[in-house]
């Protein structure tokens, strides 16, 4: 039997395989976030751009608005960018950004290079909202309703079929 | 017609291999020398046929044939010919084919230097090679043909992307696949001696200098890869966990515990089974690797153009060559047999822990990497998993790592004596956290991680040195006695001590970029100037420039210190005439304790421009450390030992 654990790099090999094969085979989904229908959790945090002004849940109340997790350092954040910044021009409803786990100077240069789709964005240093929020990773995007309720939440980059077919129909009914 | 010639030679290349993956082993297993035999000469002939296709590629891509995809694709007539000639690797079809010409590159190269081997051995080892280059040729010739035709052809090929377009793009991705595909004649040797059933400190001598040089030419490739994304992207970094990037550190950090492993089973016939382990996982890495960035199950900034038919492939392949190796690894090793004794406390403790961390580490690199793809598996979409989590994880890691480098080359075998060692360190020890107090007050700040940082690398510094003292010591005796026992250091040895001071240097460029570079952006008009570090950078304004096959605008930056001009930079954007993406290109005022790097943000309104201007102090010692692991490396396989076994005997 002792034998057996010469199996085992086999074993963990052919797990692996498995999530690469389905990695091959599976497109992104959403799957329903125990956050929907929840109350937004609380923040207070300072503006990227803007160390001394504080924004907090309660600021947003009453709007329908959008929290967009992003970072300097990610690369799918990069992907879904463009689309964000189109969004943003139709002016459907404000967009915050998380600007999460990262440097100031390095999260204010992406947006100089890249355009700032957000009304604000809120420095997240130490993540400490992003585990509250229930973030995985970056990027993630909430739509929060006039009562600070969660009420959709989208895991990985928006894609532009999300953009039409879900985000834009919830914020027109939202808007009333 | 050149094209079909190649893609007729890969046609006939894949026969050749296949040959050669089934001959020679059947011949080593039914004792038939005429059979194993053939192992040379058809590594000979495959040699020769992937280079000739691969010089069927280079002359479409130098003669502008874009009646082939793939040049057409990658290419373009306004194209330097360098790049032209750097383009056959610019994309995935060709970039296979560079695989595969290193992978007979090496195959030669053990059939030209294994002659002292014995004929069983060199016919499995040669096998084992050929049949891995049967599953790339495959690959190749059905999902990702380089000579595949389009018709009608295109007037103009729609140019190798800018990005591409650096010298780097000569030199880092041969060397980089050299040191991949090297691994393969471990992982070779590895597999033949699991069939062979002679698995002992013959074998480890043999594999060694095989897997430095592979080791070697990987540390290199990186380093260039790592300089290369520095001056080119524009973000002034030097790595960003990029998951392509670590799809080459993973082989790296399994070769190096490879490397120790190895040292560890020939002078004491121990560790064998893991050893060998170590060798599968080493080259099973390099084949994930390649899976990761040109499956396009992870989204990185090394895009290949991707295509669902090539991940199945290479995945089904990877399932082939890493299952059936552990699957060999689980049947033979248990025979294997464990080798010498030896103490909690020995040599063999400390280069045992070193593997565990680096394995650890290449675990830890590879969970950050497929996190996404985990995620992305299970259907919660996709996302990044960035440096905060590699930052944290690979820091706690490094240090016991680092820790046990000092020590580990200056225990001895079998069994060592703590409080006796601790006394020859205590100088060491001393010294370094001296040393790291001091450089941090010179910086003008002592911070605790940079701290930390700093003594890891003046701990390596101070225990070569002690180390090296130890060994030379003159007793009284006079210098001149230790200048001649400094020379009779065997060169494996000093290899030994060279790269581990490159691991020192690199360290030390590494705490020193990230805790005290300076980095500003700031809006200037024409005529503004800002004082980083007290470095005065004055803006002089932009002009239009014409390249070859780009347009760009050059940013005029004179830089002063006190008062005296040091120099000027000309940062660029470029944009490429036939892909239209805007590239950055800094400009970089090189120097051993600082780098000055200027680029172009993006213009604003009345002719100011966003500029972001970095102070980088030391960030070129990252470069230097890695450049001496190499040269250690090469010391390592000069060793005298080696040398003279070439020349002993030839069947």
């Amino acid at each position: 039997m002792k034998s057996l654990r010469f199996l085992v790099p086999l074993a963990i090999f052919l797990g692996l395989v498995v999530f690469l094969g389905a990695g091959l085979k599976l497109d992104p989904k959403e799957v329903p976030s125990p956050l929907i229908g929840k109350p937004a959790p609380a923040f207070a945090l300072t503006r990227l751009d803007n160390v001394g002004q504080t924004i907090r849940r309660e600021d947003l109340l009453g709007k329908v608005w959008m929290l967009n997790v992003w970072a300097s350092w990610c690369v799918a954040c990069r992907e879904e960018h463009p689309l964000l910044v189109e969004f943003a021009r139709k002016k459907l409803l404000p967009v915050y950004g998380l600007n999460y786990k990262d440097e100031r100077s390095a999260g204010l240069r992406w947006l100089a290079n890249f355009g700032n789709p957000y009304d604000a964005s809120l420095f997240d240093q130490d993540g400490r909202v992003g585990i509250d929020w229930g973030v995985y990773g970056v990027p993630e995007t909430f739509i929060i309703d006039r009562e600070g309720v969660i009420r959709f939440k989208q895991i990985g980059p928006i894609t532009p079929d999300v953009m039409r077919t879900q985000i834009e129909p919830l914020v027109r009914k939202l808007n009333g | 017609m050149i094209p079909e010639i190649g893609h007729f030679l890969l046609w006939l290349a894949l026969g050749g291999s296949l040959v050669l993956g089934v001959v020679p082993l059947a011949g080593a297993t039914w004792g038939r020398a005429d059979w194993m035999a053939v192992a040379r000469p058809i590594t000979y002939a495959l040699f020769a046929l992937v280079a000739a296709a691969f010089a069927c590629l280079v002359a479409s891509f130098v003669r502008h044939d874009f009646s082939v995809l793939y040049v057409a694709s990658n290419s373009n007539t306004a194209l330097p010919l360098q790049y032209r000639i750097a383009g056959v690797w610019g994309g995935h079809e060709g970039s296979l084919l560079l695989w595969v010409q290193m992978l007979c590159v090496w195959m030669v190269a053990v059939a030209r230097f294994s002659r002292h081997l014995p004929q069983a051995v060199l016919a499995r080892i040669l096998s084992v090679m050929g049949l891995v280059c049967v599953g790339f040729l495959l690959f190749m010739l059905i999902t990702s043909n380089p000579f595949d035709r389009l018709f009608p052809a295109p007037a103009d090929g729609r140019d190798l992307n800018p990005l591409l377009q650096d010298p780097g793009m000569v030199t880092h991705p041969p060397m980089l696949y050299m040191g991949y595909v090297g691994f393969s004649v471990a992982f070779a040797f590895a597999i033949a001696a699991l069939i062979g059933g002679n698995l002992d400190a013959t074998w480890a001598r043999w594999t060694r200098p095989w897997t430095t040089i592979a080791w070697m030419f990987l540390t290199l490739g990186i380093a260039m890869g790592s300089s290369w994304a520095y001056y080119e992207l524009g973000w002034g970094g030097w790595w960003f966990w990029d998951p392509v990037e670590n799809a080459s550190l993973m082989p790296w950090l399994l070769g190096t515990a490879l490397i120790h492993s190895l040292a560890v089973t020939e002078k004491r016939n121990s560790f064998k089974s893991w050893t060998v382990l170590l060798a599968i996982l080493a080259f099973s890495f390099s084949l994930l690797g390649t899976f990761l960035v040109r499956s396009g199950v992870l989204s990185s900034v090394h895009a290949f153009a991707t295509d669902p038919r090539r991940g199945l492939f290479i995945l089904a392949f990877l399932t082939v060559v890493v299952g059936s190796s552990f699957a060999l690894y689980a049947w033979r090793a248990p025979t294997v047999g464990l080798g010498a004794r030896f103490a909690l406390l020995s040599k063999e403790t400390a280069l045992l822990a070193n593997n565990v961390l680096f394995l650890v580490a290449a675990g830890a690199v590879l969970q950050g990497t497929l996190y996404p793809l985990f995620l992305d598996a299970l259907g919660l979409g996709k996302i990044s998993v960035g440096p905060p989590y590699f930052d944290s994880v690979f820091l706690p890691l490094m240090v016991p790592t680092v820790f046990l480098m000092g020590i580990g080359p200056m225990a001895r075998w079998k069994e060592v004596e703590l409080p006796a060692l601790a006394l020859r360190l205590r100088w060491a020890a001393g010294a370094a956290v001296l040393a790291s107090l001091l450089t941090g007050w010179l910086a003008g700040e002592i911070r605790p991680v940079a701290t930390l940082g700093l003594m890891m690398a003046y701990w390596i510094f101070t225990t070569v040195a002690t180390d090296l003292w130890e060994r030379i010591r003159p007793n009284g005796m006079g210098l001149s006695i230790a200048a001649q026992r400094v020379r009779q250091i065997p060169r494996a040895l000093a290899g030994m001590m060279v790269a581990h001071l490159g691991v020192g240097v690199f360290c030390f460029g590494v705490v020193m970029v990230k805790a005290y570079e300076v980095e500003r952006d700031v809006q200037m008009n024409v005529g503004d100037s800002t004082t980083v570090n007290g470095y005065t950078f004055t803006f002089r304004g932009v002009k239009e420039l014409q390249g070859p096959n780009y347009q760009a605008v050059q940013g005029q930056m004179e830089v002063a210190r006190a008062d005296k001009k040091l120099t000027d930079l000309h940062p660029e954007k470029r944009v490429y005439r036939v892909q239209q993406n805007p590239m950055t290109e800094a400009d970089i005022d090189a120097g051993v304790t600082r780098d000055l790097y200027v680029s172009l943000g993006e213009p604003v309104e009345s002719g100011a421009w966003i500029v972001r201007v970095y102070v980088k102090p030391f960030i070129n010692w990252i470069w230097g450390g890695c450049l001496l692991m190499a040269l250690g490396g090469l010391l390592a396989v000069s060793d005298r030992r080696y040398r003279r076994k070439q020349g002993v005997q030839t069947p």
